[in-house]
């Protein structure tokens, strides 16, 4: 059976893996490579490297470190972060990554999620969507979210829900859900966020924003129906451990990877 | 956006005791971690974009994720279809990696691509499969032993980023059968044709058991 994966998150800035709240006021939390090593072996089931200071002169340093990061720690890599291109993408699997994801670049130009599923398969196309409720519920009373970019900072004008079913059916393999208004709260993910996207589409749900402990990843799994869950300073500053989720998790049900030796 | 620094290798190493392999390069991503897990696991290896490379190999990797018809595009214009049908015909030491396992079949339902064909059967979409791309880590399970697989567990977790997988056909298609895993239905995750061999999981992003696989087909390949 399929597992619940478990991924910590390296939000990387100017060549340091950084965590902030609410995508503001960074704090350096270490080298990628060394994170990327330690997480590997710790049991992580794969590795997002964001850079979240995508600024073109910086793609160099990003490029470098992902390869250092690739060599340390033998399993999958998402990098996102200035993809504009189907030739960005190609140089970052090039150097080493598994799979893009995209954000920003796709809500400019949705054709970019078809092309570089087409050239690299949709199983190497992450769409990263950061969504923020809406104040105001659709008219029926259900929640609302509305899609953010440029680093969780400003509103597009679109609703997630629908936003994450187009970008599927233009070749995402598997979409990023990050709630702006948990992401570094350690409020726990927004589990009807997860609910709805993973009713409207097929691909993985990746669960991201929120994790205070164990019972969140459950909670996003169980109530949210997220293939993977993805967390950030709760394993940076050791208030975790993946073993100890995952074994949560185990206990509560959930399919896990229990092995671990994921570095060289 | 400037251009990666390129490290891979451009001549084979000097020390004879280590299998020479060539991993083929078409541009479908995924190769610095093969080229990085085979480099870990004591093999020697060039990458390869041209047919000169497979000329001093003792083994021969394709990787790849995507889809087939550009895949195969790419690999005529590297001149690498006829070099790469011949090393299988002539049954030398070859392990093909997810879309490199699937290219070995005869046709794709994915574009209706044309293939290698040296394998019989078709590449399909997974059936019945709860969520598509099945990404993440599957159980393993052997229907024969086989080397590849030494000190692996039955049943071991290994990881899988695809939504179509070769389906062996015609006569004799169960003795190509190494190992089976499921999502929804269940689909053929590990083949073996004498020294033909392939995975639909990714050994290089497996963690331990995965370079464990990888030691494994090194000391198979040069074994003889």
């Amino acid at each position: 059976m399929l597992r619940r994966r478990i991924i910590p998150c390296l939000d990387v800035a100017n060549g340091r893996v950084v965590k902030g709240t609410r995508f503001v006021d960074l704090v350096d939390e270490g080298d990628p490579p060394e994170l990327a090593e330690r997480y590997a072996l710790e049991g992580a089931d794969e590795l997002v490297f964001l850079d979240i200071t995508a600024a073109p002169e910086r793609r160099g340093t990003l490029l470098d470190i992902v390869e250092r990061t690739a060599r340390r720690a033998f399993i999958p890599l998402t990098v996102g972060g200035g993809v504009r291109s189907v030739t960005d993408m190609r140089r970052v699997l090039r150097a080493g990554a598994d799979k893009v994801s995209l954000n920003t670049a796709a809500v400019a130009d949705p054709t970019l999620i078809t092309r570089c599923a087409r050239r690299f398969g949709r199983q190497a196309v992450v769409v990263a969507i950061d969504a923020r409720r809406m104040t105001e519920p659709a008219p029926d009373g259900s929640p609302r979210w509305e899609v953010l970019v440029r680093g969780g900072r400003d509103p597009v004008g679109l609703d997630a829900v629908a936003w994450a079913a187009r970008v599927t059916s233009l070749g995402a393999g598997e979409l990023l859900v990050t709630s702006i208004d948990r992401d570094g709260t350690q409020s726990g993910y927004d589990t009807a966020l997860l609910r709805a996207i993973a009713d409207r589409v097929e691909v993985p749900v990746i669960a991201s924003g929120g994790a205070a402990g164990p019972d969140d990843f459950i909670a996003a799994v169980l109530d949210g129906g997220a293939d993977a869950v993805l967390a950030a300073s709760i394993f940076h500053r050791r208030i975790h451990a993946i073993a100890d989720i995952k074994a949560a998790m185990a206990a509560a049900g959930i399919p896990v990877r229990l092995s671990t030796e994921g570095a060289a | 956006m400037p251009r990666t620094r390129r490290r891979a290798k451009t001549a084979w190493g000097s020390d004879p005791d280590r299998l020479r392999i060539a991993v083929v390069d078409y541009g479908a991503g995924n190769l610095v971690s093969i080229e990085q897990a085979l480099t870990a696991v004591g093999a020697d290896v060039r990458v390869a974009r041209h047919p000169a490379v497979l000329e001093e190999a003792q083994a021969l990797v394709v990787p790849g994720v995507g889809a087939a018809a550009p895949a195969m595009r790419r690999l005529a214009r590297q001149q690498l279809l006829a070099p790469i049908a011949r090393w299988v015909r002539e049954d030398r030491p070859f392990l093909g990696i997810c879309l490199g396992l699937q290219l070995l079949f005869e046709v794709s339902d994915e574009d209706g691509a044309a293939m290698f064909g040296v394998l019989p059967g078709r590449v399909e979409r997974l059936q019945d499969a709860p969520t598509l791309p099945h990404i993440g880590w599957n159980q393993v399970s052997r229907r024969r032993e086989h080397p590849l697989f030494d000190g692996i567990p039955d049943g071991a977790d290994l990881y899988f980023v695809h939504s179509f997988a070769g389906v062996p056909g015609g006569p004799g298609a169960a003795d190509a059968i190494l190992a089976e895993t499921t999502h929804g239905a269940t689909f053929v995750s590990a083949v073996a044709n004498g020294n033909t061999l392939g995975v639909q999981f990714h050994p290089e992003r497996s963690g331990a058991d995965g370079l464990r696989l990888l030691t494994n087909f090194v000391r198979w390949a040069g074994g003889r």
